[in-house]
């Protein structure tokens, strides 16, 4: 009998991604006690997740996994079929993936090459000759088409993102060291003394061939924390694959903590913005909520800020985020804060500095952020999502408030 | 919807008043509200009645409105046996999309009605923009024994007269029963203003067009309901809410500034009933340094660094360092450069106004500037 090969592999892909997005982001306190990371709120509009999925969308890659594993419902939710990021094509698509029990044992991702091994099953219905291993929690507007361009001309077994970071910095990061040719010579996992200043950026293309059998090597034993950056690298780099370092120059940034969240928010604010969310070429996907567009009262006094569709301001707001769907009543002041959606800030209310999740209610009078931080790396008011904060209470700066 | 029914849009009267704005668009593709068209209020209205197979008679320069309304998935229309239908003019005729009155337009979908299953059909007009849920009207035909339907809301005393449009005014009986039909009435005694929306049997509007078009009548309120007051029960159902009726710019100026009022914006956008439209990847809106906006709607995208009062603003447009813009309306995408000053003015999209430029109009005739205009 004559096997039809397109019939069995029908949908068999260069290139599929997936989106590691499972973390918990435990340094972002509060704000991640009821959603992962790449859930939480950015630049207003987006969520963190939305830039790796729109980059895969421009990058020509419509086969993409997302990974979760902490508090996965509001994700799921969200990316429901991946249709506001275009991937909900003919054979594309994008596809949450959970972990789930194989036979008697159900089990968690133990580790990010965990992870991908447990889903070698769903990547192998593609058959791809390249998987993009990418996380869900970076900020960055990266073509992965011309990395992927120089991991096939190098014929390598991996390729790695990297950027350039200051060395007093380095490590925090995975570090690389490479040759001339970006060939990498060395790798090591957050190093006391680095010795490069290359920075991976957690964006990794794999020959999917030559990694699953490192995956499955390190399954295999026992003593290993199934990560990428601690087992499977080393590994390949220890048997003498060929490894290529790939650098990138734009914007990347890691929110890991809350200081660093709202500093990437406050960024967007500057005149010059590091990263450019108007760019017509580049436009980054989401969910785009069917909101009217947003009421501004005479008595409103807006500068330096960006405002979502929905809301309604009534009151003062200075150098601020505020997500759609916000109210702003009459008297009320929010300054230097990240405001998420739904939340309600009633007349005379006042908040500095903060970032307050969404459904949040500050009542009328109330002061969010009050007085002088305890410490400059603990000056910013969090405010978890639901919280409310009663008429005329005090919340002092760099107070967390959790539900 | 309790009783199954289907939705006909048919574009009724062509509303000359509109000039420029409607060269090259037609009325269900006007831009309005800020980030909406004409056309999202019917279609979303008979999505929040639970209606989903749609049909929308198009005559000319359909091409923004096709390119605005796609799949119709925007408006939840987009199932595998129900959904959007667009319908264009045949071009068999001397004068293909130019319908000689609602009558005939309607006739035109009757490929689309005769397809459908539903057993009632919504025919919703375009030149009024209101929030319901027809639901409740279809109640009341149903309870009242009605034939015919048709939906009216009360003028308020701001009401004008235009000679250029066609209004449509009802008289009814205590129990609300349409005993006389008065149009373009230069004046009169009657206050409730047909909104030239019908529930009806889908049977009987085929047979009623059907004999309106053998007789050569073709205007839906003038001929099809004013021949049958007697022969058929024609009931008069009362929107209570907000209506804003299109007639010429300065109509359509003034239902622009009256969702400033939070009142209207509240009850056209935060009901229960939801407006619905084509969604953007578009940029929350920026505020810079000498940004100054009061009593204004502002779509996304837009970036703000001067005066903007009383105004509404649809997706991306510029206001230049220390501009100022009142009492004006200006579509998507336009720049308005640095210095300078608008006042009751319709900017079309893409426009460009000079640095320094004044353009000055007033209330009863803005100043309108069409599509991709330097000034």
């Amino acid at each position: 009998m004559q096997i039809d090969a397109e019939r069995i592999m029908p949908r068999k892909k260069k290139t599929v991604a997936m989106i590691l997005a499972g973390g918990q982001g435990s340094r972002l306190g509060v704000l991640t006690a009821e959603k992962a990371k790449p859930a939480v709120g950015y630049g207003g509009k987006y969520r963190i997740i939305d830039f790796p999925l729109s980059n895969c969308a421009y990058s020509g890659i419509d086969t993409v996994g997302v990974m979760t594993q902490y508090r996965p419902l509001e994700l799921n939710t969200y990316i429901g079929t991946g249709s506001a990021w275009n991937l909900d094509t003919m054979t594309g698509g994008a596809y949450v993936l959970p972990p789930y029990s194989v036979g008697e044992s159900g089990e968690w991702y133990s580790g990010t090459a965990n992870a991908i091994f447990q889903n070698s099953g769903f990547i192998e219905q593609f058959d791809p000759d390249i998987l993009l291993v990418l996380s869900g929690d970076h900020i960055y507007k990266m073509n992965y088409k011309w990395m992927l361009a120089a991991h096939e001309k190098h014929g390598a077994a991996a390729t790695i993102a990297v950027i350039k970071v200051p060395l007093e910095e380095a490590s925090r990061f995975g570090i690389m060291s490479a040759d001339d040719d970006m060939r990498i010579t060395e790798f090591a996992e957050k190093p006391e003394h680095p010795e490069s200043d290359l920075a991976s950026m957690g964006v990794y293309a794999f020959d999917w061939k030559t990694l699953r059998a490192y995956l499955a090597a390190d399954e295999a034993d026992p003593g290993s924390s199934n990560d990428f950056g601690q087992n499977i690298i080393p590994a390949m780099l220890d048997a003498g694959e060929k490894l290529y370092a790939y650098e990138y120059g734009g914007y990347w940034k890691d929110v890991g903590t809350i200081e660093s969240l709202w500093e990437a928010n406050m960024e967007l604010l500057s005149d010059e913005p590091p990263i450019d969310l108007y760019d017509e070429g580049w436009r980054i996907f989401s969910r785009n909520p069917n909101d009217p567009p947003q009421y501004i009262d005479s008595c409103a006094r807006i500068t330096n800020s960006m405002i979502c569709e929905g809301c309604r301001i009534y009151g003062t707001v200075e150098h601020s985020l505020i997500s759609p769907r916000v109210l702003v009543e009459k008297g009320a002041l929010v300054k230097d804060s990240i405001i998420m959606d739904d939340t309600r800030i009633r007349a005379g209310a006042q908040v500095f500095s903060s970032i307050i999740d969404e459904e949040v209610e500050v009542e009328a009078d109330a002061i969010v952020g009050a007085g002088k931080a305890p410490a400059p790396e603990k000056k910013i008011t969090v405010i978890a999502n639901g919280v409310r904060v009663d008429q005329g209470a005090t919340v002092p700066a760099g107070t967390e408030l959790g539900s | 919807m309790i009783r199954e029914a289907f939705g006909l849009i048919y574009p009724g009267d062509e509303i000359i008043g509109l000039r420029e704005l409607i060269d090259d668009r037609t009325v269900a593709a006007l831009p309005i509200a800020g980030k909406y068209r004409v056309i999202d209020f019917p279609l979303s209205n008979l999505h929040n009645s639970g209606i989903h197979s749609v049909g929308v008679v198009v005559s000319r320069k359909y091409n923004s409105l096709m390119d605005h309304l796609g799949s119709g998935r925007f408006w939840g229309m987009s199932g595998k046996n129900q959904g959007l239908f667009i319908l264009p003019p045949y071009s068999l005729r001397e004068q293909p999309g130019v319908y000689r009155g609602g009558v005939e337009s309607i006739r035109s979908a009757f490929d689309f009605v005769g397809k459908v299953r539903q057993e009632y059909c919504i025919i919703a007009g375009i030149s009024s923009i209101y929030n319901i849920d027809y639901t409740e009207m279809m109640n009341f035909h149903v309870e009242s024994g009605a034939d015919i339907t048709v939906l009216y809301h009360r003028i308020g005393d701001d009401h004008e007269v235009d000679e250029q449009y066609h209004e449509v005014f009802l008289e009814m009986s205590d129990e609300g029963r349409v005993r006389s039909i008065e149009v373009n009435p230069m004046n009169t005694a009657l206050t409730s203003r047909s909104l030239k929306s019908y529930i009806l049997r889908k049977d009987l509007m085929i047979q009623l067009v059907e004999e309106c078009y053998a007789r050569g009548e073709y205007e839906f309120s003038e001929n099809l309901l004013r021949n049958n007051l007697d022969r058929l029960r024609i009931m008069g159902y009362e929107h209570t809410g907000y209506v804003g009726m299109l007639k010429s710019a300065h109509s359509y100026f003034k239902i622009n500034m009256a969702m400033l009022d939070p009142q209207v914006w509240g009850e056209l956008f935060q009901s229960r009933n939801r407006i619905f439209t084509k969604v953007k990847d578009s940029v929350p809106a920026k505020y810079l340094q000498l940004a100054d906006v009061g009593r204004s709607l502002i779509a996304n995208g837009c970036v703000i660094d001067g005066q903007v009062e009383n105004s509404v603003l649809f997706r991306d447009v510029h206001i230049g360092r220390g501009a100022s813009v009142k009492n004006s309306i200006i579509f998507a995408g336009t720049m308005v450069n640095e210095g300078a000053q608008l006042e009751y003015v319709i900017l079309d999209k893409n426009v460009t106004v000079r640095r320094g430029s004044r353009l000055i109009g007033n209330g009863s005739h803005p100043i309108v500037v069409g599509k991709g205009r330097r000034v």
